[in-house]
């Protein structure tokens, strides 16, 4: 029974909550776009390759030559951070893409493979889900050895298991759905049902669930790196620029500070974007 | 079997399923390394022949089919012994034990911090007006995308090197205890302050609030002995979630301050291929997930008394 509240109604659930002002949405978007041509086309924004040192400006302080200051090894930061843009972006957009790959077959092959395929692969996932997500990263990192490829693998399997329980709920659901009832009915093969049928309709959760992670998986791409396990120096991977600037942050902060401000940017962008995708999506399932 | 033995027993069997699939997992990511272990056991010390070589790989069992060595390694687990450390020369019981109780010191301060500072942002925010709300909102939001790593970097670069107030690595002064809690701390009580809220602000609009309120309950009881109770149980879902986190968080956060703990071993074992270390530290996540997941499930029922008679009525 609702007893009607004595206070002043609120906005309805789905708006309340995570606050978003209109203009951080287009904003975020803006961000996100200018970060990707950034990744594609780095030279618009700067003139200086991301290795050009100069052993005379070493360890300068940000300023109108270097709006981010240069490094130990003179490199401008700037110039090194707006490169740094592509390994980052890449590596998180490529993990989240191979763990929602590897999950749609794992929690398709759930729903629609029988009660025995079912229980192994949803028993696994478990296992998977109570070791902590960087653990089973530094499993993978430990077969794959230190790399880019490393750890965008490592990345996806660390995200992968979430993604599967996304995807066999949804698919479960729609197993129930009418339409399947008819092919299953009518004799169509089991993966083509699944290819054709439930597939599509669980597209669109899955969707946004992988945009609200692909900010996680730059942000745990990067740690991977700053751990000394990703891209090594000299690229100008935002966690392995970190690392090597640690090392100078009594004297030029600056080294250090903006590559990891920028990873926030993109990280906040990412996230904005996707919790508006996911707010857009409950308000269509549930309202 | 009793009715009232059946639940724990599932229970007690989906633990011991889910450590026993952790170890497995781990044996199982071993046998996938490429390269010969032995390397990882001599690592740098290249004149190592090859008499040696067969005596280390029969010393170490590694001569066995993988069947063999699973068996006889889930045998030595289920017992509690771990093995040696390649690298260590010691047990890895023992390494975990010694490096365990700064990483443990660490999570249990940025634990209770973070629950005490969301909580009391939680109360703060959750009033009529909507501008702290916002505000709030708005940093948990920053604070949620910010990479621990980079966010210890920050704290560092002020409060260490400009302001002076923290030393720089661990030096056993509590005061460098103060930024690794608070790096560890922030991103949980962002997290688990937006789960508060939104918890509180539900329970607020149920009945029972307005009978308290009609009772004549202050404003603020109602929301920290009435509300608060109902808005902590999605929070404590969260716990596991965050009991994970912590472990990864130690990784990093140790690094960042270079201190010495678990989270620095595991980092160690795995730039070093310590693989004796890295199924001890996978089999203590496992355990450890399993127990905090028993100890939500008391946690619940004090919290919710509802639990405890659906708990009985199901069983019985």
């Amino acid at each position: 029974m609702k007893v009607p509240s004595l206070r002043r109604p609120r906005m309805p659930r789905r708006l309340r909550f995570p606050y978003l002002p209109r203009p951080g949405l287009a904003l975020a978007a803006v961000i996100l776009l200018l970060f990707v041509v950034a990744a594609i086309r780095p030279s618009l924004f700067t003139g200086s390759g991301p290795t050009d040192g100069d052993l005379l400006e070493t360890l300068q302080a940000p300023g109108g030559d270097h709006w981010f200051g240069t490094d130990q090894l003179g490199r401008d930061v700037f110039a090194r951070v707006v490169h740094g843009a592509r390994y980052s972006l890449t590596i998180g957009a490529a993990a989240t893409g191979i763990g929602v790959v590897i999950a749609t077959v794992w929690g398709l092959a759930a729903a629609l493979g029988g009660r025995f395929v079912d229980a192994l692969l949803m028993r696994t996932t478990d296992v998977l889900l109570a070791l902590p997500p960087l653990l089973l990263a530094l499993m993978v990192v430990l077969i794959t050895g230190k790399g880019v490829v490393g750890v965008t693998l490592a990345v996806a399997v660390s995200a992968m298991p979430g993604f599967a329980r996304v995807i066999r709920g949804q698919a479960l659901v729609v197993r129930r759905s009418g339409y399947v009832s008819a092919a299953i009915g009518l004799g169509v093969r089991r993966w083509l049902i699944a290819a054709w049928h439930v597939l599509p309709n669980t597209l669109a959760p899955l969707l946004v669930f992988a945009t609200v992670t692909l900010g996680i998986s730059i942000a745990s791409a990067s740690a991977l790196s700053y751990l000394g396990l990703g891209a090594q120096p000299p690229t100008p991977e935002w966690g392995a620029m970190l690392t090597e600037g640690q090392d100078y942050l009594g004297q030029a902060w600056w080294i250090a500070v903006f590559p990891g401000l920028l990873l926030v940017v993109v990280v906040l962008a990412a996230t904005v974007l996707g919790r508006h995708a996911q707010a857009r999506s409950d308000g269509r399932v549930w309202s | 079997m009793h009715p009232a033995i059946r639940p724990v027993a599932l229970r007690l069997l989906g633990a011991v399923l889910v450590i026993w699939g952790a170890a497995t997992a781990a044996f199982g990511v071993l046998q996938l390394i490429p390269g010969d272990p032995v390397n990882a056991i001599v690592g740098t010390h290249a004149l190592v022949g090859p008499e040696q070589r067969a005596h280390l790989r029969a010393e170490y069992g590694l001569d066995d089919p993988p069947f063999a060595q699973y068996l006889d390694h889930m045998g030595r687990l289920a017992t509690g012994r771990l093995g040696d450390s390649y690298q260590l020369q010691q047990p890895v019981w023992s390494v975990i034990t010694d490096q365990v109780g700064p990483t443990v010191e660490l999570a249990l301060w940025a634990m209770l911090s973070a629950v005490v500072l969301a909580v009391a942002v939680t109360l703060v925010t959750s009033g009529r007006a909507r501008w702290p709300r916002r505000i709030s909102s708005l940093l948990e939001l920053v604070i949620v995308s910010t990479p621990p790593f980079w966010l210890g970097i920050l704290l560092l670069t002020v409060f260490s090197f400009h302001l002076g107030w923290f030393p720089v690595a661990d030096t056993g002064d509590p005061r460098s205890l103060v930024l690794p809690v608070v790096t560890l701390a922030l991103p949980i009580a962002a997290v688990l302050t937006q789960v508060l809220r939104e918890g509180l602000l539900t329970a607020l609009e149920a009945p029972f609030v307005l009978t308290a309120r009609a009772r004549g309950s202050a404003e603020h009881s109602v929301r920290a002995r009435h509300a608060l109770r109902h808005a902590s149980l999605p929070a404590l879902t969260l716990a596991g979630w965050f009991v994970g986190t912590l472990l990864g968080g130690a990784v990093i956060v140790e690094t960042v301050f270079a201190r010495s703990g678990i989270g620095r071993v595991t980092l160690q074992a795995v730039a070093d291929r310590d693989l004796p270390v890295v199924q001890g530290v996978v089999a203590l996540s496992a355990v450890v997930f399993v127990a905090v997941s028993a100890l939500l499930d008391v946690l619940y029922s004090v919290v919710d008394p509802r639990l405890r008679r659906r708990t009985g009525m199901a069983a019985a």
